[in-house]
C-alpha cells in the first residue's frame, strides 16, 4: 500500500487555511501580513483545535493551539471561547457599557471579533446562549468594578484565561435543564485542554500559555541565517520551575506522590489546563456531580475514578505564564504549535524550514559575483541547484503545510522523505496514534516594513 | 563596477571636442546631486525646451537645429546620456515588424553611421549584421515576413540556412534550427557616445545644453505650453518636449494639467564577460534567438548578451523612490533561465568568465510601440518617450520625425501607429500600466501571430450588453480599452483556446465566423458597435454648419434626417479622420467616427473650432449604446418593433430618424451598416440597451436573427472594398487616391481644409491608389493567410503594400485591399498611377516571401451580392461616377 504524491498532498492540505491581511489602498499598515495554519490528525476525531480571529473594537490580532485532551470537548469549547473572553477584557469601559446597553435593549451589538476559520472549525450552535450569558456576565462584573484603568494585556490575557476556566467549572456545577447541553457542559469539563494564545498589536506581542503547545519565534540574524526564541515555557515535568511551583502549592508529605512517570499525579502530562475538573475539584463535589448526571456520565469509567494521592486539590490551574515581547525588523514570523510538532523537530530546525520557506531560497542569500573568478558555467550549474531547492519548496503554498510535510516525512538527513511520508500517513487509525500525535500548527508572518517604520517612531 | 563600465563603453575624448559645455573633470564623474556652479545661466526665454539628455532628447536638439531651429535648450537632470542611454545594450537593429519603425530604425543606422565622420566623436559604430535565429517553423515564417518588408525598402537581407549561420558565426550551436534571417547592414553602437555626437552637433548648432537642471513642471495656460520650471529658475517657451524616458510618465503628471504618457518601466538583465582566450572578434554579427528569448553580441573580445524573460520585474510603480538606476540589484537566479538560454545557443562559452550582470530598467508601453506627438490636451507639449528596449534603435529616425512635427506641423511619414494621441487617460492607470507591461514585455520575443489580443488590462470599457453576450458564447478583442467581440462560439463547440487561435495559417474560427457572415447575407444578425467615437456639435445659429462644412470635405448642407459619409482632411488632403456625420437638425449634428479616433479627432476639432460658447462639441460615446442590425431582414424586425415602416420609401438609405423600438423611446436609427450590406444601427442611449437588445433578440428569432462580430464585419466591408480609417486610410491618403471623389464636394460653394490638394489630383490625377486585390492561386486551407503589410508586385516589381486582408465568403477567395504606386523603372521616381496602369498589370502579394497571383480591381463586385439595396446604390454609383 503506498500513496502517491497527489494523495499525500491532498491528505496534507486537507486541513490548510490561509489568511492574508486585506491590504488597504495598496498598503498594509499590520505589522501582520498574514498567517498560515494547518492541521494534522492522529486521533480520530482530532483533539486539537485552533483559532484566529481579529480584534475589532480594540486593535490586534488573536492566534491559538489547543491541545484537548480525554476527548476534544475542552479544546473545542476553549477555541470557540476564551479569545471573546481575552476581548472582553481588553475592552474599554465605555464599550462595554455599549455593549451591555445593547443588549439591554434588545439593539444589534456591536461585533467584537471578526474569525478567520477553516470550513472544518466549528462552533457549537446548542452551547451559543449559554456561552453568551456566562460571557456576560462576565463583562457585567467587568462593568461593575470599573478600576478605571487601562486595560493591561498581560492582565486581560490572565484573567480571560482563569475567568473562562472558572466558568466552564461553575456551568458543569449547576448543569442545565437540556439534556444534551448538561451533557455537553459535563464533557467540557471533564475533558481537558491546553491553550497558547498569542495577541499581535502593532509590535507588541504577548503570548499567554497553558500546558505544553509552544510558541516560538523565527528571527532572521543579520547574515541571512534563521534562529529561534522561545515566546512560552512547557508546563511539564521537563520544566524544574513549574515542578517547583507544583510542590509548593502542596503539603511536603505529597511531594514524593505529586509527580510520577513525568505525570502530574501520575496521569497528567501538561502541569496547567482548561477543564480537567479531577485534578481540581473536591472528591466530594466530584461524586456530587457525577451521580447527578446523565447516566453517560456515570458510566463512564474515567470519569468516576478518582485521581491517586488525591488530598489537597486543586492540583491544576488555568492560570497562564504571559511573555511579552516588542518585535524588531528581523523578528519574521511567529510559530504557535501543539507538542506534536515539537515531539518530533527541533525548534531551531522548525526556525530554518519556514524562514527559508517565506522568504524563498533565494531572496536569503542573493548571488553577486563582485570580486570572485565564476564562469559562465558554474554560475549556471548553481543557479539550476537552486531551482530544483525552490521548486521542491513551492509545492507547498502554506507555511504551516510544509512544516507538517517536514515533521512527518523527514528522514536521517533532514529532507522529506516521500517513502516515509506516504507510511506515516496511511498508517491505519487505531497505529496512528502511536507513532504521531494530532500536529496543529499557525505560522504568523510579520512585516517588517511595518514593524521598522514603528521602530523609527519610537 | 558601474562606473568601471561606463569608463569602457564610453570614450572620453568627445569632451574636448566642445568646450561650451564641458566643465566636468574626470574625476567629478560621480552623479551626485550637489550644486556645483553652473558656468552658463539658464535663458529666460526660448522657442523649444526639451527634457531630457538621452538618446531621445539629444537627438530630437540634434534634428530640430538641423532644420533651422536656433533657439533651443535642452536640460538634463543628471549627466548627458546617462540614463537608460548608458546602460543600453548598443544594437541597431532594423528587423522590425511594424513598418513605421522599421523605417526609423532604417533611417538612425545611415545617421549613426556617419556621426562620427560628422562630429569628431567616437560613436563605436560597427557594422556586423544580425542574424534572428528560428527555431519553429512559424518564427521562420514571422521573419520571411519581416524579410519580405526589408527587401522591398532596399534594405539587404535574406533567410538563410543553419549551415550558413554558424558559416557566419563559429559559437552558434545550430542543432535546434530551421532557419535564420540575416540582415548584414545592422550595426553596434556605443549607446552613449551616439548621444554625445548627437550633442555636440546639437550644441555647434546652437543648442544651449543644461546638465543637472531638472524640471520640476510644465507650464500651460489656455491649452498651451507656456513654459518651463526648473530648479534653477523659469524658461519661458513656445514648445517643450518631454524625452523624460522613465520618468516621461511623472514628469507629464507634475503639473497642474496632467499630460497623461503611459510609460512604466521593467528592469532589464544583460550580461558582460570577460574576452575569451581568443578574443572575439568586433565584427562577428548581433544574434538574436527570440525562442531563447536572448540576445548576444560580440562586446571587447567577449559578450553582451541580455534577454526578455517572461516574468518582468515591473519597478517605479509608485514614481521615483530612493533607488538610483545605478544601484539596481543584479539578480542572478531571475537572470537564469536566460543564462541557459544563451549556454544552449553556445555551449562553448562554458568557461568564459563572468564580468557583470548588469541591471538596466527599460521603459515600455501598453501596446509595444514606442510614443511620439503632441499632447491632445496641451499644444506645444511634445512627447518622445517609451522604446520598449529599442531605443538606439529608433533614436536617430524619433527624433527626425518629432522635430518634422514641431517644425512642419506633421512628420513626414504616417506616424499615427506611435502618435500619443492612440491612448487615452485609461491608459494611464498606474495599475493598468503595471500589469500591461509585465505582458508586453515578455511579447517583445514572442511569436506575433496575425491577430493576437491583450490579456492584461481588459473588461475596462465594456457595453451594458458585455454580460448578456458574453453569456452567449461572445469572443472578445480590444480598441482603446472597449471590448468588442471578435465572434460568438456556438454552443458545445467550445474547442476554441487560444493556442489554437495562434496560427499564420487558416484559423480554428473559419467555420464560425462565415457562419455569421451568411447570416449578414440571408437573414439578420446583430453587432454590438458601442465602441465607436460619437460625437455631438450644435450651436445656437449656424456656427456648427459653417464650421464643420470647412472641417468636412463632404456637403454637409443636407437636409435634417440625412447621413453623410465623409472625411475630416488635414491641409494635405491626408484623412485625419473619417466619419459618418447625421445632422440631427438644422444646427446640430452627429457624428461617428472609429473607436481610436475619440482622443485625435476631439483634439483636432477643439484645435480648429473657434473658441465660442454658442458651438457646443461634446463626447456622447458613453452615452449610447450602439446595434447594427445587418442583413435584408433587419427591415423587417425593426418595423415589427416600431410599427414604422422602414421601407425604402419610408426610410431611404442614409437617413437618420429618431424613433421608437419596443418601449424605448428616443432611438436613433440610421440606415447604415458600415459593410455595405442592407441594415441599420440604432443608437441607443444606454439605459434602454438591454430592453432594445433583447426586443431585437426575441423579434428578430422568426427571422434568423443571430449575434455576429467583428470578423464577421470586418469580411463584410473588405470583400465591399470599403476602406476604414486607421487600417487602410492614414493622414497621407486623400479620398482621390481611394476612390472616394464622390465624398468630396469640391462645388459645395465653401472653402474647406485640403481642398487645394484635392483640386489638384483631380486635374492631375493622383501617385497612389487604393485596389483590391483577389487572390487566385491561394489555398485557403494550405496557404500562409494574408494578414496586412504584405508586398504587391506588378508585373514583378514592388509597387506597395496592403492594408488589410480578410477572407470572402461570398468570394470564396481571399481579399487584399492595399496601395499601388508608379514608380519611374530607371528613376525610381513617382509617377501618376491612372485606371489603365491598374488594369493593365499582372499582381502578386507576397505572403512571407512566397508570391501569389492576384486579380485587380478598382471597384467592388456588383453582380455577386444578390441583396444588394437601397444604400448601395447610392454608394456604388459614387464609385462608378468617378
Amino acid at each position: 500500500f503506498y500513496l502517491t504524491p497527489p494523495q499525500v498532498n491532498s491528505i496534507l492540505k486537507a486541513n490548510e487555511y490561509s489568511f492574508k491581511v486585506p491590504e488597504f489602498d495598496g498598503k498594509n499598515v499590520s505589522s501582520i501580513l498574514g498567517f498560515d495554519s494547518n492541521q494534522l490528525p492522529a486521533n480520530a476525531p482530532i483533539e486539537d483545535r485552533r483559532s484566529a480571529a481579529t480584534c475589532l473594537q480594540t486593535r490586534g490580532m488573536l492566534l491559538g493551539v489547543f491541545d484537548g485532551h480525554a476527548g476534544c470537548a475542552c479544546a473545542q469549547a476553549v477555541s470557540e471561547r476564551l479569545f471573546y473572553y481575552i476581548a472582553v477584557s481588553l475592552l474599554p469601559h465605555e464599550t462595554l457599557l455599549e455593549i451591555e446597553n445593547a443588549v439591554e435593549s434588545g439593539r444589534a451589538l456591536l461585533p467584537i471579533l471578526q474569525w478567520h476559520k477553516h470550513p472544518n472549525d466549528y462552533f457549537s450552535k446548542e452551547a451559543s446562549k449559554l456561552y453568551f450569558n456566562s460571557l456576560r456576565t462576565y463583562w457585567q462584573e467587568l462593568i461593575d468594578l470599573n478600576s478605571g484603568e487601562t486595560t493591561d494585556v498581560r492582565e486581560a490575557l490572565i484573567n480571560a484565561f482563569k475567568r473562562l476556566d472558572n466558568d466552564i467549572s461553575l456551568e458543569a456545577q449547576v448543569g442545565d435543564p437540556n439534556s444534551f447541553l448538561n451533557y455537553l457542559v459535563l464533557r467540557v469539563a471533564f475533558s481537558g485542554s491546553t491553550a497558547c494564545v498569542a495577541h499581535v498589536d502593532g509590535v507588541d506581542l504577548h503570548v499567554a500559555n497553558t500546558g505544553d503547545s509552544r510558541a516560538m519565534l523565527g528571527v532572521q540574524e543579520e547574515d541571512g541565517s534563521w534562529s529561534a526564541v522561545n515566546l512560552s515555557y512547557d508546563h511539564n515535568a521537563q520544566n524544574e520551575h513549574e515542578v517547583e511551583r507544583v510542590k509548593m502549592e502542596h503539603p511536603k508529605s505529597e511531594e514524593k506522590s505529586l509527580v510520577k512517570q513525568d505525570r502530574l499525579l501520575g496521569l497528567l502530562m501538561p502541569f496547567r489546563a482548561f477543564g480537567d475538573v479531577k485534578f481540581k475539584w473536591s472528591i466530594e463535589l466530584q461524586k456530587r456531580v457525577v451521580e447527578s448526571g446523565p447516566d453517560q456520565l456515570n458510566d463512564n469509567e474515567y470519569t468516576k475514578f478518582i485521581p491517586p494521592n488525591y488530598y489537597t486539590p486543586p492540583y491544576l490551574t488555568a492560570e497562564p505564564e504571559v511573555i511579552h515581547h516588542k518585535l524588531r525588523p528581523q523578528d519574521k514570523f511567529l510559530v504557535l504549535a501543539t507538542d506534536g510538532l515539537w515531539e518530533t523537530m527541533h525548534r531551531q530546525d522548525v526556525a530554518r524550514i519556514v524562514g527559508e520557506y517565506l522568504t524563498g531560497v533565494h531572496h536569503q542569500q542573493p548571488i553577486a559575483v563582485g570580486g570572485y573568478k565564476v564562469t559562465l558555467g558554474q554560475m549556471h550549474g548553481l543557479l539550476t541547484e537552486r531551482r530544483a531547492r525552490i521548486s521542491s519548496v513551492f509545492e507547498d503554498q502554506n507555511a504551516a503545510t510544509h512544516l507538517i510535510r517536514h515533521a512527518v516525512g523527514n528522514n536521517e538527513f533532514g529532507t522529506v522523505d516521500h517513502e516515509r511520508l506516504s507510511k506515516m500517513l496511511s498508517l491505519p487509525e487505531e497505529l496512528a496514534r502511536m507513532y504521531r500525535d494530532d500536529i496543529t500548527i499557525i505560522v504568523v508572518q510579520f512585516n517588517s516594513h511595518v514593524i521598522g517604520a514603528y521602530q523609527n517612531e519610537e | 563596477a558601474a562606473g568601471m563600465f561606463l569608463r569602457l563603453l564610453s570614450d572620453i575624448q568627445w569632451r574636448a571636442a566642445h568646450p561650451k559645455w564641458r566643465r566636468m573633470t574626470g574625476s567629478q564623474r560621480s552623479t551626485s546631486t550637489t550644486a556645483e556652479p553652473h558656468p552658463l545661466s539658464l535663458p529666460a526665454q526660448a522657442q523649444v525646451v526639451i527634457c531630457g539628455g538621452g538618446i531621445m532628447g539629444t537627438s530630437v536638439a540634434y534634428h530640430l537645429s538641423k532644420m533651422g531651429f536656433k533657439d533651443i535648450v535642452l536640460l538634463e537632470q543628471g549627466r548627458l546620456a546617462a540614463g537608460t542611454t548608458r546602460f543600453c545594450a548598443g544594437i541597431v537593429s532594423t528587423a522590425r515588424p511594424v513598418s513605421i519603425e522599421l523605417k526609423m530604425a532604417h533611417y538612425s543606422n545611415k545617421l549613426y553611421q556617419q556621426l562620427e565622420q560628422e562630429t569628431g566623436v567616437q560613436t563605436g559604430y560597427m557594422k556586423t549584421g544580425s542574424i534572428s535565429l528560428a527555431q519553429t517553423q512559424d518564427r521562420l515564417i514571422s521573419l520571411k515576413r519581416i524579410a519580405s518588408s526589408l527587401n522591398v525598402m532596399g534594405i539587404p537581407c535574406e533567410i538563410i540556412s543553419p549551415k550558413k549561420v554558424s558559416q557566419l558565426h563559429p559559437l552558434i550551436n545550430i542543432h535546434d534550427l530551421v532557419g535564420a534571417m540575416y540582415v548584414p547592414e545592422d550595426a553596434l553602437v556605443s549607446s552613449a557616445n551616439v548621444s554625445l555626437a548627437l550633442a555636440t552637433a546639437a550644441s555647434r548648432n546652437g543648442v544651449q545644453i543644461h546638465e543637472r537642471t531638472s524640471v520640476s513642471h510644465v507650464t500651460i495656460q489656455k491649452g498651451r505650453v507656456t513654459g518651463v520650471e526648473t530648479d534653477r529658475g523659469r524658461i519661458q517657451c513656445e514648445y517643450f518636449v518631454n524625452c523624460a524616458g522613465q520618468w516621461a510618465y511623472e514628469l507629464g503628471h507634475s503639473g497642474e494639467e496632467p499630460v497623461h504618457i503611459p510609460v512604466h518601466a521593467c528592469e532589464h538583465f544583460y550580461l558582460l564577460t570577460h574576452p575569451l582566450q581568443e578574443p572575439l572578434s568586433n565584427s562577428l554579427p548581433t544574434i538574436v534567438d527570440p525562442d531563447g528569448r536572448i540576445y548576444i553580441r560580440n562586446w571587447q573580445g567577449g559578450i553582451l548578451s541580455g534577454g526578455f524573460e517572461k516574468n518582468p520585474k515591473p519597478l517605479f510603480t509608485e514614481g521615483r523612490n530612493q533607488l538610483e538606476i545605478q544601484n539596481l540589484q543584479e539578480d542572478w537566479d531571475h537572470f537564469g533561465p536566460l543564462l541557459s538560454a544563451l549556454l544552449r545557443r553556445m555551449p562553448g562559452l562554458e568557461a568564459l568568465q563572468i564580468m557583470q550582470l548588469v541591471n538596466c530598467p527599460e521603459s515600455f508601453t501598453p501596446d509595444m510601440r514606442c510614443i511620439m506627438g503632441e499632447s491632445p490636451t496641451a499644444r506645444g507639449y511634445f512627447v518622445l518617450a517609451g522604446m520598449n528596449s529599442a531605443g538606439i534603435s529608433y533614436g536617430g529616425g524619433a527624433g527626425k520625425y518629432l522635430a518634422e512635427w514641431i517644425v512642419n506641423g506633421y512628420p513626414s511619414e504616417n506616424v499615427w501607429p506611435l502618435d500619443l494621441k492612440r491612448f487615452g487617460t485609461l491608459q494611464s492607470s498606474r495599475t493598468f500600466l503595471r500589469h500591461r507591461v509585465m505582458e508586453v514585455m515578455p511579447l517583445m520575443y514572442d511569436l506575433k501571430v496575425p491577430r493576437w489580443d491583450f490579456q492584461t488590462g481588459r473588461q475596462l470599457r465594456t457595453s451594458p450588453l458585455y454580460d448578456r453576450l458574453d453569456a452567449q458564447g461572445a469572443r472578445w478583442m480590444e480598441k482603446h480599452g472597449f471590448e468588442r467581440v471578435k465572434y460568438f462560439v456556438p454552443p458545445g463547440s467550445d474547442l476554441l483556446d487560444l493556442d489554437h487561435s495562434k496560427t499564420f495559417y487558416k484559423p480554428d474560427w473559419f467555420d464560425i465566423v462565415g457562419a455569421e457572415v451568411k447570416c449578414c447575407k440571408e437573414a439578420v444578425c446583430v453587432i454590438d458597435m458601442s465602441s465607436f467615437t460619437k460625437f455631438e456639435i450644435s450651436s445656437t445659429g449656424d456656427q456648427a454648419l459653417e464650421n464643420l462644412q470647412y472641417l468636412f470635405s463632404n456637403d454637409l448642407d443636407v437636409p435634417v434626417g440625412h447621413v453623410v459619409h465623409t472625411g475630416m482632411l488635414n491641409e494635405k488632403g491626408g484623412y485625419e479622420n473619417d466619419c459618418s456625420i447625421a445632422r440631427l437638425s438644422k444646427r446640430s449634428f452627429f457624428m461617428i467616427s472609429p473607436t481610436d479616433q475619440q482622443v485625435h479627432c476631439w483634439a483636432w476639432l477643439k484645435n480648429r473650432l473657434p473658441d465660442d460658447s454658442n458651438l457646443v462639441l461634446e463626447d456622447v460615446t458613453w452615452k449610447y449604446t450602439a446595434l447594427n442590425l445587418i442583413g435584408p431582414r433587419a427591415v423587417d424586425v425593426l418595423s415589427e418593433l416600431s410599427y414604422a415602416p422602414m421601407t425604402a420609401e419610408h426610410f431611404p438609405s442614409l437617413f437618420c430618424k429618431e424613433m421608437s423600438v419596443g418601449y424605448a423611446n428616443g432611438i436613433r436609427v440610421m440606415s447604415i451598416t458600415h459593410t455595405g450590406e442592407p441594415g441599420f444601427v440604432l443608437y441607443i442611449p444606454i439605459e434602454y440597451a438591454l430592453h432594445v437588445y433583447n426586443e431585437v433578440m426575441n423579434m428578430g428569432q422568426k427571422y434568423g436573427i443571430r449575434n455576429a462580430g467583428y470578423y464577421a464585419l470586418r469580411s463584410l466591408r473588405i470583400e465591399k472594398f470599403f476602406a476604414f480609417w486607421g487600417q487602410d486610410l492614414d493622414a497621407f491618403t486623400t479620398p482621390m487616391e481611394c476612390g472616394r471623389e464622390f465624398q468630396v464636394k469640391l462645388d459645395k460653394g465653401m472653402e474647406f481644409l485640403g481642398q487645394d490638394v484635392l483640386l489638384e489630383q483631380k486635374q492631375n490625377g493622383v501617385y497612389k491608389r487604393f485596389t483590391m486585390f483577389i487572390l487566385e492561386d491561394h489555398d485557403t486551407d494550405m496557404d500562409l493567410w494574408p494578414w496586412w503589410g504584405e508586398p504587391i508586385f506588378r508585373n514583378g516589381r514592388y509597387v506597395g503594400k496592403t492594408t488589410s486582408s480578410a477572407y470572402s465568403y461570398t468570394l470564396e477567395r481571399h481579399v487584399c485591399l492595399g496601395f499601388v504606386h508608379h514608380f519611374d523603372e530607371q528613376t525610381g521616381e513617382e509617377l501618376v498611377v491612372t485606371t489603365d496602369f491598374i488594369n493593365q498589370g499582372e499582381y502578386e502579394i507576397d505572403i512571407a516571401g512566397q508570391r501569389f497571383q492576384a486579380k485587380a480591381k478598382l471597384y467592388p463586385f456588383s453582380s455577386l451580392f444578390a441583396q444588394r439595396r437601397r444604400k448601395d446604390d447610392v454608394e456604388l454609383s459614387g464609385y462608378q461616377r468617378e
